[in-house]
Parts: C-alpha cells; structure tokens; sequence
C-alpha cells in the first residue's frame, strides 16, 4: 500500500556529491555559522578543518537534520534536498560517524545494528539477521565480536563498529566526526585506507572531521577550513602543507611554546608494581602478573591498542578497581588508594573521558575543582567544616592560570566543553604539585592547541621531578612525551625500551602482539 | 536560576495535577462537589487553632521518617524501609522505657531515645550494607525489612513485652506516665514536633556546610570519581543510611512516648510509608522537609472532617496520597524539559 502524496525521495547507488550553500546557524548571541558554503565531490575523501568551536560539528549537525540552520540550502547529486529530521538524511543515504558513540552501551554488537536498521519487522529473525551480519563482517577489513554488549568493547572497537554499522546500513555519504581519535594509527591507517579504497571505487563519499593532519595528507583530497563559524577556504590538499593548514585554522601563527625537555637522570622509584593481577568486570583477568616501575623525574609510556588491560591497569591505580593480586608500592610503602595515602604521597589522576571517571558532571566547576584539597585547609579548617569562599577563590586562580573557558566558578561542569573539562581536571590534578602522576588518554578529542597545552604541563611535571605513568592509544604521544617505553598487550607488558632508542616497528609489532 | 525556578514549579504542577485528578474523581465517582471538598480541608487542616495542631501533630513523624529517605537518596540510594525503621525504633523505645521505669524520667526518655535510634539505625544501615557489599537493590530490600519488622514488632508485643491486661489490641507494658515526654507548652502538640524540625535543621547543616556532606555529594553524583578521590564510599553509605534509620526509628520513640505510651500495632499505620511521599516530594532537600511534611499532615488531619461533613470514606485522603505520589514520580522526567535552555554550540 502506498500512501497517495509522499512522493519517494530520491536515493542514489554510487557515491553522491554533496553542496552546502549558504549556511548560517546562530544559537543565541553567538554565530555559529555564518554564510559558509561548502562542496563535495562525489567519491571525495573531504576533510573538515577547524579548531574546536570553529562550527564544523554545527555544520555537519545542521546537513544530516539535527539542527534547523537558520539559512542555507542542501544539494544532493545537484538537486536540492529538505533535510529536517536525521531520518531524512538516512534515508537519502548519508550517515554520521561520531566522536561520542552512539550505540546502545548494554545491548550487543548484533542487537545493535538490527536495531538501527531503517524498517524493523515486527517479529525479528534473529538466526537470520546473525547469518546475514556474519556473511557481511566476512567481507569487511576489520570485524568486531557479534554478541559482546558494546559497553565491553574498548573504544577502538566500538569505533570500528559504529563505522561498519553505516555501512552495514548502506550509507553512501558518510560523515566522521574525529573518527580516529580513539585509534591507534595502525587502526587509524587500516579503517581510513579501508574508507579512502571505497571512494576511489566511487562507493562512497566521505567528510571527515578531523585535527590530525598526517590522516589529512595521508588520505583526504580537499580541505575545507573552517574558523570561527566562517569559511576560511576549500583546497586539494596537495596544494597545502601543514604550516599553511595550521595557519589557516588558527588565523595567526601563535608562538608554541615547545617545552624544553630537561635531560635528567631519573630519581628512586616512586611507583613499583609489583606482580599486579585485576580483573575486569565479567571477572576475567585484564591484567596479568604485571610488574613496572616509575622513577622520579621520568615519564613512562604505556603504548598498546585500546583494550589489553590499559583500563583496568589505571583504574587500579586510581583507586576505582581492586587487584586481584600483587601489590602496588609507592615511595617503598604500600599503597592500597585510600585519601590519606594519595594526599601523603601527592598522587595525581587523569583519566581518559574525565567528564565521566573524574569529575562529578552535576557539582559545579569550582566544587569539581575542590574534589582533591575540600578536606584540607584552606577549603576547611578542621576537616569537618566547609567554606564555600576559599573553594571559590581556588577555582578562580586555577581558572585564570589553566584558561579554562567557563561561564563562572558556579557553572556546572558539564556545561563546559570537553577540552574545558579536561583543563580543569589537570589544573586541579596538577596545582598540588603531585609526586605521582598517572595519566590515561588525556589529548582524547582534543584540538591540536588544547593537546599541545596539555603535553607542555605533563612535561614540565617531569621537569619539576614528578614520576609519570602516561597510558596512551596514541603512540606518536608516547613517542614526544615518554622517558621509556613499554607495551602492553593481553595484560601483559609486551616490551620495554628507552624512548630514544625505541625502535618504533618493534613498538608496532609488540602492539600486535608479534 | 532557571534550575532553582525548576525546582520549585515541577512539584508545584504536579501538585496541581493531582488536585485536578482528585477533583475530578471527587465530581465523577464521589458525587460532591470538589471545590467545597477542598475549602473542608483547607478547614480540617489549617482552618481553625485546633486543626493546625492537629496537623502539626500528624507532621512530626512525617518530618523525621522522611529523612530517612532523604538522607540516603544523596548517595543516590533509594531506601523506602521507612514503616520498618520505625516499627523496630518504636519497639526498642518501648523496651527500653520498661527496662527503665523507676529511674528518672530524662533518663528513661534518654534511654528511650537512644534505643530507638541505635535500632532504626541499624535497621537501614543492614539495607546499606547489603548494597554496598553484597550488591542487593536497597529499594527491595528496605521495603522487605519492613515486613519484618512488623513481623518483629507483633513478636514481642504479642509474646515476651506483652501486658497481659492488653485483651482487644496485644500492646507492651506500658511506658508509664511519668516518662511521656509531654507537650510543647501551650499547646497539644507533642515534641516529636521540635525532634523532627532539629533533625532537618541538623541534616540540612551537615550536608551543606560541611565535609561530609560535600563527600556524600560526590559520592552520590559520581561514585567512580569518588573512589578515585579516595573517598571511603562504604563508610558513608553505612553513616548515611544508619542516620536516616535512626531519625525514622526516633519517630517510633516519638510514636511511643508522646502518644501511645506503649508499642502496639498501631505504631505502623504508614507514617513511614507517608514519609517516602514527604522526601520526593521535597526533593529530598531537608529544609523543604518541614513545610511538605505540615502539608502532608494537614491533607491527613482533614480526613476526619470529610468524612463527618461528606460522608467521604476515610480512605479518601490516601487516595489524594497515592496520586500526589504517581504524579511527583512522573514529573520527575520534567526535569530539564519545562523551561528553555540555551543550547550548546
């Protein structure tokens, strides 16, 4: 039965183009977009550049349907499209990719894609949709466990599946909101040239939002720039080079500050682990019998794809997980978590998605701020009494000193934006000038200028002769940051190397596990 | 701002919709008018010197077994064993005072006191402890202490505390008159009024103006980043459910020694269930407590009234009760929605 009327929007096999004409969006007081035009060929591999707040993710919201651009026209294969709901833009065949999942945490990889399917059928043949679904990973570069509840998949993985769902659903415009920031340049490298062989083939069109410009010369063809909700210019990316790319994002070439490693011989251990076994959460263990030691003054860098026990390592540190077995010792003394032990022996945290594992999202940016020191003077007298007054002035020389762009001490956090929250963890991790330091994933979806701030304070940290435990998906972070190397895979340390000898294929190889 | 407005207006509605749903049933099934219904019991309630103490004497326990659900919903606990905290608070309060009769008075009524709380305590602390350790929903199992307790409390009412010149309604001996803690003077409001506005006024300073608090803030908006902070959770689930217990198990001290003079089955007749109402309904603030539990006492004073004037069964408050309850729980998903927010860019 056909409903008399609603003529069949238009759906095109092949890799379609894409124009955006005119786009302006303001929310309130602020542009987010003003008159920016954008054009995408079809088969392009097109990558969206811009700081954050630079309108790229308003842009991309405002053509799959989220947003109502105040302005602006959608021209698909050259005819003008209404997209005013998502639905609309899936069922012409452009799909998004984001930075933040999007997939049912507690339902499994298979639940999810039949569940994002455009027409359900009632009744749903699950032996049918596992055999088709197997039938079609076969055919995919990389594949991802069929029934493991996405909350268990690390993020590279659930990334992966979140990029073959749409193309599971025969998405032909594809848009990528920093897909490969939870990647490891391996990983990056295989679901991008697996991406960038689609649209050669003209199956595929893709946008890529995106601040790592060795994926944008590896594999994009045009770059459009965009800055402060205004167009800065589309180009082929061979005429660009990356001082003209970073010169266009940021308007002004601003003096970075490279931190100045201090060649130091590193001090006694702060941290030993001694024989350390956890378990995660189905009670498996993730990490085996490991054994690692951090003097003062040296980062250690922990490389390894998402997933071998990385997790569970630092939230053992941390205090969120217990150890099965093992003991972990700090300046020589055992270290079981408690407050008083991290206050004695200054133990610092920043963990991967701080908004979530170490902030409290509701309390406001200065009682977030307060979470380490609000039982020590000045925040309380005694331990017992709580003054509001110097919490708040706290906030405000942290604020100042770690730029954290907030609407005022009193905002809730979760208001803030992610680089935003992650400067006000580190400035409240950082300012008790912490012996220990242990860092997980800390640049995650950052711009490169917030990365970049991060890394020089993590740096000068070891300067001043903290210990450092750096776990990172990234490895060129590893690479710039670590005094030594090692890799983990399958909860085990895989190898171990100087930083300045560190031979980056054997690093790749003990990443896969070779 | 926008979030204290919101705060204020969403209970307000539901409120208001549930006055309209009650009307409407009053109109339709019952046959009276609902607007004289609800000028009879603005009189039954607040109307005249004796219903307002007749209220306020309805609100003194609500006031003290809400905070038994208040004070662990800020580790984001529910704990509904309300009823049961106060059943074994008041049974204890009851022993204690016969342990202790011919002793002076302040010393029974310590004793009683103290009984009470150290019970109620316990009682909620086992919910908390059964959470925090062994991973059982506090929800299930406070509700199902209730039921023991009540259980407990016809035990001995019936058995090893019964006086056997209780013939109709098995009651305990009696406290004595001597060890009733009396009246405010000047009026026939008992104590247990004042117990319950200090206990908020005590909850309220603590959780705002100390550390304690602020670490059971923490631990209630983010208990992962609280155990990153070092922050002992299971000690503070274990204090924070024992003192909600042991101000419910104060109200059945309250029950005992201000107005029964012995434990009977008359100590459960659902102020702790009632006090659930008040804490939602209060948004779990403490200071919002005492005006929610005078508006609850009053809707219940005015029962009597109803049913003299209008021939409305008795139960026609607890129905008004009951749809205050859904439409609290169902305007929790107000929240963020009623007014507009400023977008993020």
């Amino acid at each position: 039965m056909t409903v008399i009327g609603a003529a069949p929007l238009p759906r095109h096999d092949g890799a379609p183009s894409l124009e955006l004409v005119g786009f302006s969006k303001r929310f309130g007081a602020l542009a987010a977009l003003d008159d920016v035009s954008v054009k995408v060929n079809a088969g392009a591999f097109h990558a969206l550049l811009g700081e954050n707040g630079a309108g790229k993710s308003t842009l991309v919201k405002c053509a799959m349907g989220y947003y109502a651009a105040d302005e602006g026209q959608i021209l698909l294969n050259g005819r003008e499209v209404a997209i005013t709901h998502p639905r609309q833009a899936h069922e012409l065949g452009l799909g998004m990719v984001y930075q933040h999942f999007t997939l049912v945490p507690n339902m499994t990889v298979l639940e999810n894609f039949v569940l994002s399917r455009d027409h359900l059928p009632a009744v749903i043949d699950w032996a049918g949709e596992r055999r088709r679904l197997r039938d079609y990973f076969a055919t995919t570069p990389f594949a991802v466990p069929l029934d493991t509840p996405v909350a268990d998949l690390a993020a590279g993985q659930k990334q992966k599946a979140e990029i073959l769902r749409q193309l599971y659903l025969k998405r032909n415009l594809l848009i990528l909101d920093e897909p490969t920031s939870v990647l490891t340049p391996d990983e990056a490298d295989e679901v991008l040239s697996t991406l960038k062989a689609l649209t050669q083939a003209r199956q595929l069109t893709i946008v890529t939002i995106t601040h790592k410009f060795r994926e944008v010369n590896a594999f994009c063809d045009t770059v459009t720039v965009l800055r402060r909700g205004q167009l800065v210019d589309t180009r082929p990316t061979r005429d660009l080079d990356n001082d003209t790319m970073a010169e266009m994002m940021v308007g002004r070439r601003e003096n970075r500050v490279v931190v100045e490693r201090e060649t130091r011989a590193p001090g006694a251990a702060v941290l030993s682990i001694e024989g350390l076994s956890v378990a995660d959460h189905v009670g498996q263990l993730a990490v085996e019998e490991l054994s690692l030691e951090i003097r003062a003054g040296e980062i250690v860098g922990v490389a390894g794809v998402s997933g071998n026990g990385q997790r569970e390592l630092v939230e053992t540190l941390a205090g969120q997980r217990h150890a099965e077995a093992g003991r972990m010792l700090v300046h020589g003394e055992p270290y079981a978590a408690t407050r008083a032990e991290m206050v004695r022996h200054k133990i610092a945290c920043l963990p991967e998605e701080p908004l979530r594992n170490a902030c409290v999202a509701d309390m406001s940016v200065a009682e977030n701020m307060a979470l380490r020191a609000f039982d020590q003077p000045p925040a309380s007298p005694d331990g017992v009494r709580l003054k509001r007054a110097p919490m708040r002035d706290t906030a405000l020389r942290l604020i100042e000193a770690y730029r954290v762009k907030t609407p005022g001490p009193n905002a809730p956090i979760r208001a803030l934006s992610g680089g935003n929250v992650q400067r006000a963890v580190l400035a409240r991790e950082l300012s008790s000038d912490g012996d220990l330091l242990i860092v997980a994933n800390p640049c995650f979806g950052l711009d490169f200028a917030a990365a970049a701030e991060i890394r020089t304070r993590i740096v000068q940290a070891r300067n001043r002769g903290a210990a450092i435990l750096l776990v990172s998906e990234d490895l060129d972070e590893i690479l710039q940051l670590s005094d030594r190397i090692v890799v983990m895979f399958d909860g085990k340390l895989a190898l171990q190397a100087d930083a300045n000898r560190a031979d980056v294929g054997a690093i790749g190889r003990a990443m896969a596990g070779h | 701002m926008q979030q204290a407005l919101e705060r204020i207006a969403v209970p307000t509605l539901a409120l208001l919709a549930s006055a309209i749903a009650f009307g409407l049933l009053l109109a339709v099934y019952a046959r009276v008018d609902p607007l004289e219904t609800f000028a009879l019991m603005y009189q039954g309630a607040f109307g005249t010197w004796f219903s307002w103490q007749n209220t306020l004497t309805r609100a003194a326990p609500l006031i003290l077994t809400a905070l038994c659900t208040a004070l662990p919903a800020r580790l984001g606990f529910i704990v509904i064993g309300n009823e049961g905290a106060l059943v074994v608070g008041g049974v204890a309060g009851a022993a204690a005072g016969i342990a202790t009769s011919g002793a002076s008075p302040l010393v029974a009524q310590l004793a009683m006191a103290v009984a009470a709380m150290v019970m109620g305590g316990l009682w909620i602390a086992l919910a908390g402890a059964l959470r925090q350790w062994r991973g059982v929903n506090e929800t299930i199992s406070s509700l199902l202490l209730t039921y023991i307790a009540i259980a407990l409390m016809n035990h001995f009412v019936e058995g090893p505390l019964r006086d056997p010149s209780s013939l109709n309604k098995p009651s305990t001996w009696p406290i004595g008159d001597a060890n009733m803690i009396g009246t405010i003077p000047g009026t026939d409001v008992h104590w247990g009024l004042v117990f319950g506005i200090v206990a908020c006024l005590l909850a309220w300073v603590v959780l705002r103006f100390t550390t304690w608090g602020f670490a059971m803030q923490v631990i209630g908006g983010n208990p992962k980043t609280a155990r990153m902070m070092g922050l002992d959770v299971g000690r503070y689930v274990l204090l924070a459910c024992a003192a909600g217990g042991a101000a419910a198990g104060l109200a059945g001290m309250v029950e005992v020694a201000a107005v029964h003079g012995r434990a009977n089955a008359s100590l459960a007749v659902g102020y702790g269930f009632a006090g659930i109402l008040v804490s939602f309904l209060a948004r779990h603030h403490p200071l919002a407590i005492i005006p929610v539990a005078v508006l609850l006492g009053g809707i219940g004073a005015s029962g009597g009234l109803l049913q003299r004037r209008l021939d409305l069964p008795d139960a026609a408050v607890v129905v008004l009760q009951g749809i205050i309850f859904v439409a609290i729980l169902a305007s929790e998903t107000l929240y963020g929605r009623l007014l507009p927010r400023k977008r993020e860019g």
